[in-house]
Parts: structure tokens; sequence; C-alpha cells
């Protein structure tokens, strides 16, 4: 047998109070797509960590093509031919492409050169960039070709993704598959991340399955179900979240002819946007990152108002009202970003229960703040959504983001409300857990609330939405009936081949 | 190597302990640096903590430990509140000049009158006064964009400007020979902040920081308005979406702090100053900055360090006095105060872990 690319052998590191890695072992042969699959907290970040040279195991130890391996830091790691590519990009909006590629480089070249070596590689690999283009210009799909180009100019022997799709639209998805394939077939390596198991299948050799810090299984993608890896690697059978026939009512929100000025120099403007959800309706609104996700978000929920007709519930004009008199009615919403927007990393669980539960759940009066009910409704949410935490008083911040994530949602929709938004409901979220938040709005639309539910996961939004739309550039698409949507229509809605245009000199 | 590592939550015991470990160590350092001048060290720090409490004169410097202690304390509550919200007001010195000018000037309206209503009156016009001085930066802010740091800091310099006219033209006492400065309000009973128990230091200003201080606690833990400010500060997109509006906090939390100052000036001015005069300003309302800080922000904690500010304040004046300590070492020994808090504060946030050296 030829000896791997890169053996792990009984990987083990423990954090206080948790082993992230317990003695993990497995092969990545050469030229193999590797895929390594596991839940949030399943150790996967962990483990890459260890191969990167961002952590040092506690014991066991790694084979680079059956000699020791074991990168004091990155650094080493990217001598050794092993690149990565984060999930959270780590570029400079305001610098080009080249220039930011420069800065991660040990010794660039000359601009000039770099430019042109940018060129060559992206057109090698079909992934079309122009050097000299601002990054903040950039969709998603474009800012992780940066990342990847980056890795690909070292020429590396292992390429590590970590859940590189999950910004991405299906026709993104297509173009990136094809890089790697191709990366594949001149012998690169690539260990890939994600609990996307039909991708999974599609793109993967091999795969490995860790629960728990614990590598539970591998198996052969191709030939096993998503069903089976699902189960694999959450340890128990999975329900999916049900939708019984639902009755429509009359518009709960109505918004139309909505435009405002995006707030910031990279933000985005949301152009003449209408959008009409009924009482027991789930409505999906898709679309690639930095569309204008946050802006409609914070135009529904009241953080930024606009003229009073622009937005109706069940008629009445509301567009005028901040976040508290629009709770008040019953519209609540859940941002994307869960520390710093959602709730206060630095506050307890009860003080950040009573940010936005202090008006529907009378925990205030005349102003004076009753903290012992806040504790008691933050305790409600714990409770009821299964938020693993050791209880109420604990910072935002010490919960892990998927915890977290439930807290938030779980404070919006024991709140009873008659129109909820969400953006991203299940971002970093475990599959089970997935599963119950859904179900959650599910129920809280079966209970005749109207649901918008913003998100990237097309998967999830099939799995929930009555109607879908999309949002391109700050456009929202004319929403159509989810039932029989195909792939395809969805990525056009989405902007199709939005950003492939081929680079020009 | 040592290296820091991000505690998953504020410790609370360290939180605490800071300002403590802070005073320790700047008792050492500041003996070191007492040492290095040539002076007894352990004797310099005790005449500096020990002596204005528990020494021989200790009857005549309590009183003015409360007299020193009540400005700062009511200047810092009120500029503690913009600072939870990631407000800063640094401007008020003139504030509380303002605050001084505006009471004194109602006060002197009424001489020689003599009437139970003009004191309160004078505390009005003295919070209304540092009220309006600060809403200069809290205007420009919500219009304009302007940074208060700046804005409310040249005010305290048109501030001081305004304090030498009033003592020299429209405020000069027109029976005081030539000298500039008003009248002495200690002079004008209906006017002047006595103190309610003779000798004890306790005037009215000392009532109003106490009250100041429990306001502030209850404001803070127990109403809406100060969880929005301490939500605006940790998280200001988290208190958007709470319902707080930006603009509304900058112009509340800039006028409290402005009024507390006012107030505070007024104090000073009707009491223990006594006379509008050039130099009537001590820096109160910087100090204030530092008593904030040392306080953690937080109303008690507050209240303790403006008595320990102070207790150096006072302490360091009898060891000028008394060891020959030159004033800039104890203006040094004092911002070693500052300066060890702060870098202690990194404590409550960041665990100082001794790693080995990790060679592969």
């Amino acid at each position: 047998m030829t000896v791997p690319l890169l053996s792990l052998q009984g990987l083990t590191k423990a954090y206080p109070g948790v082993v992230a890695n317990d003695t993990v072992t497995f092969d990545i042969g050469e030229g193999e797509v590797h895929a390594l699959l596991g839940e949030n907290g399943a150790g996967k970040s962990t483990l890459v960590k260890m191969i990167y040279g961002l952590v040092k195991p506690d014991s066991g130890q790694m084979l680079l093509r059956g000699q020791p391996y074991a990168p004091p830091e990155p650094r080493a790691a990217r001598a050794d031919g092993i690149a990565m590519v984060f999930q959270h990009f780590s570029l400079f909006d305001a610098l080009n492409v080249a220039e930011n590629i420069a800065l991660g480089m040990e010794n660039p070249p000359p601009m000039k050169d770099l430019a042109t070596r940018i060129r060559e590689v992206s057109e090698a690999y079909g992934l079309p960039l122009d050097p000299y283009r601002t990054v903040g210009d950039l969709s998603a799909g474009e800012r992780q070709r940066v990342e990847i180009i980056r890795c690909l100019l070292q020429d590396p022997k292992l390429l590590i993704m970590d859940e590189p799709t999950s910004v991405l639209t299906p026709q993104e998805v297509e173009i990136l598959f094809q890089t790697l394939q191709k990366l594949r077939s001149e012998g690169t390596s690539i260990l890939y991340i994600s609990h996307k198991l039909e991708e999974i299948r599609t793109l993967c050799d091999h795969a490995t399955i860790l629960r728990l810090g614990k590598n539970v299984g591998e198996c052969t993608p191709a030939e096993t179900s998503a069903r089976d890896m699902a189960e694999l690697m959450v340890g128990s059978t999975l329900h999916t979240p049900e939708r019984s026939g639902r009755e429509f009512g009359s518009a709960a929100m109505d918004v139309s002819g909505l435009s405002v000025p995006s707030p910031s120099a990279f933000g985005t403007a949301l152009k003449n946007v209408h959008l009409t959800v009924r009482k027991g309706e789930v409505l999906g609104i898709g679309g690639v990152a930095g569309n204008g996700q946050d802006e409609l978000l914070s135009v529904l929920s009241g953080e930024t108002v606009t003229e009073a007709d622009a937005v109706k519930l069940n008629g009445e004009a509301i567009g005028q009202l901040g976040p508290v008199a629009r709770r008040r009615l019953g519209v609540l919403a859940a941002p994307e970003e869960r520390l710093g927007h959602a709730a206060a990393p630095d506050m307890s669980l009860t003080e950040n229960a009573m940010l936005t539960g202090s008006v529907r759940q009378n925990l205030e009066t005349n102003g004076f703040l009753n903290w012992g009910a806040a504790k008691e409704f933050a305790e409600t949410v714990i409770k009821s959504f299964d938020v693993r935490t050791p209880g109420p008083e604990n910072a935002a911040r010490s919960l892990s983001g998927g915890n977290l994530q439930k807290f938030v949602i779980g404070r919006e929709v024991l709140q009873d409300p008659d129109v909820l938004v969400v953006n991203q409901p299940t971002w970093g979220v475990d599959a089970a857990a997935a599963a119950d938040i859904r179900q959650s709005l599910l129920d809280l639309a079966a209970k005749g609330a109207a649901v918008i539910c913003i998100s990237q996961d097309l998967d999830e939004l099939m799995e929930i939405s009555d109607s879908f739309a999309a949002l391109n550039e700050g456009r929202l698409s004319a929403p159509r009936p989810a039932a029989g949507l195909t792939v395809d229509e969805i990525g056009l809605m989405l902007g199709g081949a939005h950003g492939m245009e081929v680079a020009h000199d | 190597m040592i290296s820091l590592e991000k505690r998953p939550q504020p410790s609370r015991a360290w939180s605490l302990a800071t300002p403590l470990v802070a005073v320790l160590a700047t008792m050492v350092f500041g003996g070191l640096l007492f040492a290095m001048l040539g002076k007894p060290p352990v004797e310099a720090i005790r005449t500096i903590f020990w002596d204005p409490l528990f020494g021989e004169f200790a009857f005549y410097y309590r009183p003015q430990l409360l007299v020193k202690g009540a400005p700062l304390v009511l200047i810092a509550i009120g500029l503690s509140l913009g600072f939870k919200a990631g407000i800063w007001n640094i401007g008020a010195e003139g504030q509380y000049i303002i605050g001084a000018i505006v009471g004194a000037s109602v006060g002197l309206a009424f001489y020689p009158y003599e009437a139970w209503y003009i004191f309160p009156l004078m505390v009005m016009g003295g919070a209304l006064g540092g009220w309006a001085w600060a809403m200069i930066p809290a205007v420009l802010k919500v219009r304009f964009g302007t940074n208060e740091i700046l804005v409310s800091l040249m005010l305290v310099y048109v501030a001081e400007q305004l304090l030498a006219s009033a003592s020299l033209r429209f405020l000069k006492n027109p029976e005081g020979f030539g000298f500039p400065g008003s009248r002495n309000l200690q002079d004008y009973p209906s006017a002047f902040n006595a103190d309610l128990i003779a000798g004890s230091g306790m005037h009215w200003g000392v009532v109003a920081a106490l009250i100041a201080v429990i306001f502030a606690y209850v404001l803070l833990n127990r109403h809406m308005l100060g969880f929005h400010i301490r939500l605006t500060g940790e998280a200001p997109r988290a208190a958007r979406f709470a319902g707080v509006n930006p603009s509304r906090l900058i112009l509340l939390c800039l006028g409290m702090s402005g009024a507390l100052a006012g107030l505070a000036g007024l104090f000073e001015v009707s009491g223990p100053a006594g006379q509008i005069s050039i130099d009537f300003n001590a820096g109160y309302g910087f100090t204030a900055i530092i008593v904030a800080f040392l306080g953690r922000l937080h109303p008690i904690g507050i209240m303790l360090a403006g008595g320990l500010m102070a207790l150096t304040y006072i302490g360091g004046d009898i060891a000028q006095s008394n060891l020959g300590l030159p004033s800039a070492a104890i203006q040094v020994f004092q911002g070693m105060l500052l300066f060890f808090l702060l870098a202690l504060d990194l404590l409550t946030n960041y665990r100082v872990t001794l790693r080995k050296s990790e060679v592969a």
C-alpha cells in the first residue's frame, strides 16, 4: 500500500472541561478529497487547527508522507505544503485583491508580478478574479476565491477547506467543485469540512465522521445515504421538521415600494422591495450574504425607520415605529449576528432576556425593571429550547454559537409574535438543534403567525418555506410558491451567474 | 512565555479586587519613587493615607475629606453614566465652572435681599448652567456627528475665559477695592451653603453627592434607562435592536453629567470657595474622570474612590508641607494610581497564563 499523504494517529487534545479530540486516527491519501463530517462542537475545528499548526496536540502524532510532522505554527505548516481556507474570510475591504494576497505572504513579489500570477492561477483553475478590484466590492463567492487563490499560490499538497459552500449560490458551488476536482486530478489532496451531506456525496472520495471528539465511523460518501451519514453524525435518529397543510389568513405584514439607502460604505441599499406575508405563512428569503439581508431585517424590526406607509402590519402603517413599538404590536425579530446584535456578549442571559422581552413579557413597570421575572423568562427559554448553560446568570459570550442561537430564537418565539422575522436562524447550529429551531418556526406559523425567514441555507428554506423570494443586490424577487421550485430556478432567482463574469483585462 | 487568555466571562472577583490591588501597587511603587527622591517612603505613605484620617490633626482634615470628596463624587457619578454608554464627556470642568457662575449670578441678583427660596433657586441655576454647557457638545454630536471629547474639552477653556470675565467684570464685587472676584457668598446668609452641622464639612453638596450615588445605583440596576445606558456601552447594535434611540441617550447622558457638574460648581462657590474668582476651578472636573474609573463606573465604587482621591489630595498636601515632597511627585503618585488601575483592569477579562515555550 502506498504511504498516505497525511496520517493522523491517536490525536488527542483536551481543553479545560472538554475533550475536543479523543484519539482521532485517519489517513488522507494523495490526490484524495477527504470529507470531515461532524456537528458543531464535534471537534472538526480543533482537528484542522492541529494539522495547520494553530493548536498543539496533547498526545498522538501526525505523519506527513511517513515523516513525523508537528508544525509549531501555521508558517511551518504552509512551508510543508499545507494550506487552509477559513470559513470566515480575513480580508481587508478597503484593499484590492492583490494587496490582500500580498499581506498574507512571507516575501511578496512586486505587485505587478503578483497580479500576473494571480491572473494565471485564477484562470488556470476557472476562478476568474481581477487582482485590482477592491475586496469591499466583491461578492462572498469572489472573496472566497481570493482566499483560495491565496492558498493555490503556495502550490499546496493538502488544501483544508472549512465549510466553503455556506456562502455560495448553487452555481458558485458548481464552479468551486470543478476547481476542486481539477486540483485533485493534479494530485492535490483536499480535506473538506462540511455538514452538507449531498455536497459531500458528490465531491468526496472518503469521509471521516467525528462525534464528540471521537472518530465514530468512516464511509465512502457516494455509497452511503445522506440520512445514514447524518445519523452517524448526530448519533441518533433524526426527525425532519413536519409541516402540516396550513390555511393562510389575511396579509399580516406588507412591504411596498421600500427603498432605503445603504447605511454604510460597504452596506447594501434596498431597492423598491415589495413583499407580503400572510398569517400562517412562512416566507423564505434566500440570497448570498451581503445582498441586503441585514438591511431588510433592520427595516422590518424597526431599527431602521422608513416612511410610515412602506411597512404595514394588518393594514396599519408601522414604517415609522421603532423596535419597541413594533414589539408591542407583535412584530419580533432575531438578527443574524448573535454576539453584539441579537445579544450583548458580556451581559447575562437574564439581561439578554430583558433586551427584547421587556415589552411583551411585562418585565418592566413604569420603566422599573423586574429582574425576577426576567430571570424566569430566561429560564423558560433555556428550558424549552434546550440551551446548554449552567444558568441564566452566565454571560451570553460564554455560550457556544449554537446554544446562543437557540436562546436568541427561543426568546422571540416564546413571546408569541404575530410576525417573526429571523435572519440565518440555524447558522452554526448542529443538525439536531437546527431541526428543533425549524420545527419551532413551523409550529409558530401553524398557530397563525407570519414568519419571514431570511437564510443562505437553501435546504433550510426549502424545508420550511411556503413561498420563496430571493434578495440580490438589495432587490427582492417576486415571491413564488416554494413547492415545486427546482434548484436551478432558485439559483437563477438568487442572481444566477451573479459575479461569474470572467475577469477583464 | 506569558500570554493572555480571554476569560469566558468577566471575573467578578477580579473586578472587585483590582482597585485594592491598584492602591497597593501604587503604595509600593510610590514608596520607591519617594525613596529615590530621598524621602522616607514609609513615612510618606503613612502621611498620605493615614494622617488625614487618624493623625494628630485629623479633626481638621476629616471635614476636608468631605469638602473635597463631595464635588468629585457628584461629578464622577454624572460622568460614569455617560462613560458606561460610551459617551465621553471630558469637559466636566467647564460645566462645573458655568454651573458656579450661573448659580452665583442667581444668588447675587437678589443681593442683599434675604429669602428662603434664594438658595434653592441658585441650586437650580447651577444645574441648569452645567446642563446647558453640556448640551453644546451633545447637540453638535447629535446634529453634525462631531466628537464630543474634543468639543467638551475645548469648552473647558471657553468656560475659563468666562470665569475670568465674571471675576473681573460682570460679577466683580463693587465693594471689593478693585480686587478681582465676586462678593463672598459666605457673607450672604440666604446664599451661603453652610455646613449642616458646624465644623463637620457636611454641606448640601455632600448630601447631593449621596443622593446622586443612590439615584445612579437605582437607575443603573433597576431602571430601563440605566439598562439602556449599559447596553449601549456593551453592544451599540444590540442597543438599537432593543429600541434605544442613540441621539436621545447622548442628550440625556451629557445633560445629566453636565447638570451634576454644574451642581458641584454651585455648591463649591456658595460654600467652601465662597466667591467666583479667576482661579476658582481646581481641576475637580478632570480628577473626577479618574474617580469615575477608579470606582469602576459603579456608584458605590465611585463614592469610595472619591474618598480615596480626596485622601491623596489632602495627604499629598500634608506630605508636601511636612516632608517637603515636590508637588510633581504627588501628581505622579496620583497618576500611578490610575495607571495601575487601568493596567490591572485587564485581569477582569483576561487570564494570565504561563505557557512553556513550545518548541517543535
